[in-house]
């Protein structure tokens, strides 16, 4: 299967229409999705990814333009240095002219150097790391999906705003998990809402109960998952067994997808909230672009991660071709920056000068079982973040680009 | 006398063939950037000279150390740490990282070497955990994000590191100078006690060795050695993160050994290419990679077991 979607790839690789036009470097615009193929994030992003990305280079109907479009990929395997190696070997030999995707904030961070050092464009749509626009900001670079302020905002904003204002914590005891917790107590404490109580647990626990029953007794009406990934489903599942969401307390998950929520069923996952800036099920246009894309992934629907892949590579295209050359990987970026973004998925936005991609954030809910109509069908929206308010304001990121 | 006489011209012998092999290895190296991707080439030397690091405890020493990735991420982590916040040259830098990794190896082999077999393995092992934490947790760390940007500067003032090639040319020698190390020290006199202590420890002891302090030695020498890997990998990379500290790179050093060749001097280098090969140029095959690399290990350990340079020296009938 896997190998078939290679082929499928390279298929897609050599569907150059005519001659390539002498402007674009290296003959073509080639993109290369770095993500991970194998492991934790293999669902969320991985061959999707490089699907969302065809899928853009297809709609935005260059090749009949003459402009030929490869796209290659690649496993990062969560390890800094394979992704560090690929990326490096991607801009010097390869002739790659931009990186897109890319889950694993260690590995982003590391080509987002090596993307400002070789002078190339860097598109981040998995990584998670508010600092890819705050302290590490590139010219080089622009973060198009979500980042952690943004969850940690819009998670808890709302739901201080709808009634969820007293919260107790459930963190990941490390560098990460203490941003989470700490960001989101700060918009908490904020709206004012307040915090009963926080707990740490360790990375890549299995066992949650003694953490939950101190979340239950704690009488918050929100329990805060600090977490990601395992550890936050996890959590999620054996909550359930505790009957938690049953008995009046809701759990707010500050870093889950859709797919975490498929894997999890809906009777477990069911009152989960949380943030996110793209579901499928929300209007004809994405409801579309799922069809489509589950109908090539055996099924499974489009994570905002994808969508973020398909309008950040619709965006790119735009910008290099308007530019007439893909050569200059910041004069590519500043083009990217001036122009407003428009795509089908999520519709009108900007990028600002930190390279932030600016549009609306959603705070969904998970719904009950017996609320699900069809497969797939899993969230409700609770609030919309209005863009302006979603992002981290540009003077609080401290992005050296926007000191001048 | 004939016994010994036989084993002195075997010795000989190999010993050409050997120098031969090195000869050849060093010429490929130096010609390969002209083909190779220079900057994979220079992770492969560092995992060469780590698998080597680990083969002198494992291959000569007799020694299963499961917690070698603690060397080298810590020494990754001290040269990155060094040359980024404290703003130290290249060299300073290097040689920061691999005195951390020589004085974590000190107390680990403190502690490890009273026990032996698979209690010494899981001693090692419990220790490097321990190490694996601190790095999660510890503030200069920098958690899962690792410590990015690490400026390569210019080695004693005025060797550019930024220019790829002239990094390449520093990274061999580094490579060089400690495989001759580590081929000096097998061929010495401390080399053969450590081989004696390898076959029969009782008869070592019986003998009057202090096999503690020769054991101690060895340990201190290969985590010294996989410092030095590693504060050079987070140089070429410009980065060190919690991969070089995680236990499956414990895990990864041993492969590399035993696919190569086990208590072979050229072996590690062999099986640390291939491994690193594997993981860049099989990367777009996804979730294959590790399925690929747990097939070959078990048709390693199936077929031959020896490893392949274990098995080319085995037909050619020297010790390579």
């Amino acid at each position: 299967m896997t190998i078939k979607r290679m082929l499928g790839t390279a298929a897609a690789v050599l569907m150059a229409a005519g001659t390539a036009q002498a402007q674009m470097s290296d003959g073509g615009i080639k993109i290369g999705v770095l993500s991970d193929m194998s492991s934790l994030y293999t669902d969320l992003s991985g061959a999707g990814s490089v699907l969302a990305a065809r899928m853009a280079v297809e709609d935005s109907g260059i090749a009949g333009r003459s402009i030929k479009v490869e796209i290659v990929s690649a496993d990062h395997q969560n390890k800094a240095d394979v992704g560090s190696n690929t990326a490096r070997q991607w801009y010097d030999v390869d002739k790659v002219d931009v990186i897109v995707d890319t889950p694993n904030s260690g590995v982003a961070l590391a080509v987002n150097e090596i993307s400002r050092e070789k002078n190339k464009v860097f598109l981040v749509s998995g990584a998670a790391s508010s600092d890819l626009t705050g302290s590490k900001c590139s010219p080089n670079t622009i973060h198009w999906t979500y980042d952690t302020w943004a969850l940690a905002n819009g998670t808890g904003n709302a739901i201080v705003k709808t009634g969820g204002d007293s919260w107790y914590f459930l963190t990941a005891d490390y560098a990460f998990g203490h941003a989470l917790e700490r960001d989101t107590e700060a918009v908490v404490l904020k709206n004012g809402g307040k915090v009963n109580g926080k707990v740490r647990h360790p990375l890549n626990n299995a066992d949650f109960s003694s953490f939950l029953l101190q979340a239950q007794a704690s009488k918050a009406k929100i329990i805060g998952l600090a977490n990601a990934g395992g550890d936050t489903t996890n959590a999620i599942k054996q909550a359930a067994e505790f009957g938690i969401v049953k008995g009046g307390q809701n759990l707010a998950g500050l870093l889950v997808f859709l797919t975490d929520v498929h894997g999890l069923g809906l009777p477990t996952a069911q009152g989960l909230i949380f943030t996110e800036a793209w579901y499928w099920d929300m209007n004809d246009a994405n409801r579309a672009f799922a069809k489509k894309f589950s109908a090539a992934n055996r099924g499974i629907h489009p994570t905002m991660i994808h969508a973020g892949v398909y309008s950040a590579v619709t965006h790119y295209l735009k910008s290099v071709e308007a530019l007439k050359s893909d050569a200059d990987g910041k004069a590519v970026v500043a083009r990217m920056k001036a122009t407003p973004t428009e795509d089908t998925l999520f519709g009108k936005g900007t990028i600002r000068a930190d390279g932030r991609k600016i549009h609306d954030m959603y705070l969904f809910e998970v719904k009950a079982p017996a609320e699900s109509k069809a497969p797939w069908d899993y969230y409700k929206l609770r609030a919309t973040i209005p863009a302006a308010d979603a992002f981290r304001p540009v003077a609080d990121g401290n992005c050296p680009l926007t000191k001048s | 006398m004939t016994t010994l006489h036989g084993a002195t011209a075997a010795t000989g012998d190999s010993g050409r063939a050997q120098i031969v092999a090195f000869l050849i290895m060093t010429g490929l190296l130096i010609a390969a950037p002209a083909v190779i991707y220079p900057i994979f080439l220079m992770k492969a030397l560092c995992f060469a000279l780590f698998a080597c690091a680990f083969n002198l405890l494992l291959g000569f020493g007799g020694l299963v150390s499961f917690g070698h990735a603690a060397f080298l991420g810590t020494a990754g982590y001290v040269s990155a740490h060094a040359a980024k916040e404290w703003g130290l040259p290249p060299e300073l830098a290097i040689l920061g990282g691999t005195a951390a990794a020589t004085l974590l190896g000190l107390v680990f082999g403190l502690i490890a070497i009273r026990r032996q077999g698979i209690y010494f393995a899981m001693v090692t092992l419990a220790l490097s955990q321990m190490v694996y934490f601190y790095c999660l947790q510890a503030p200069f760390t920098g958690g899962e994000d690792g410590i990015q940007a690490v400026p390569r500067g210019m080695m004693f003032g005025f060797i550019d590191l930024r220019q790829t090639m002239t990094l390449y040319a520093v990274v061999l020698t580094i490579f060089l100078g400690a495989f001759l190390l580590i081929y000096r020290t097998i061929h010495s006199p401390f080399g053969q006690v450590l081989k004696a202590i390898r076959e029969n420890e009782p008869r070592a002891i019986s003998l009057g060795y202090r096999v503690d302090h020769y054991k101690l030695l060895a340990f201190v020498l290969s985590a010294a050695i996989s410092g030095l890997a590693g504060a050079t990998k987070s140089l070429v990379f410009q980065l060190a993160t919690l991969t070089d500290v995680h236990w499956s790179m414990s895990g990864e050093v041993v492969l590399m050994t035993l696919l190569g060749g086990l208590g072979t001097i050229f072996g590690p280098v062999v099986g640390a290419f291939v491994i690193v090969a594997m993981q860049n140029y099989l990367a777009q095959f996804g979730a294959w990679v590790t399925i690929i690399q747990g097939a070959i290990f078990v048709i390693c350990v199936l077929l031959f077991r020896r490893g392949i340079i274990g098995e080319l020296g085995r037909v050619l009938k020297k010790a390579l």
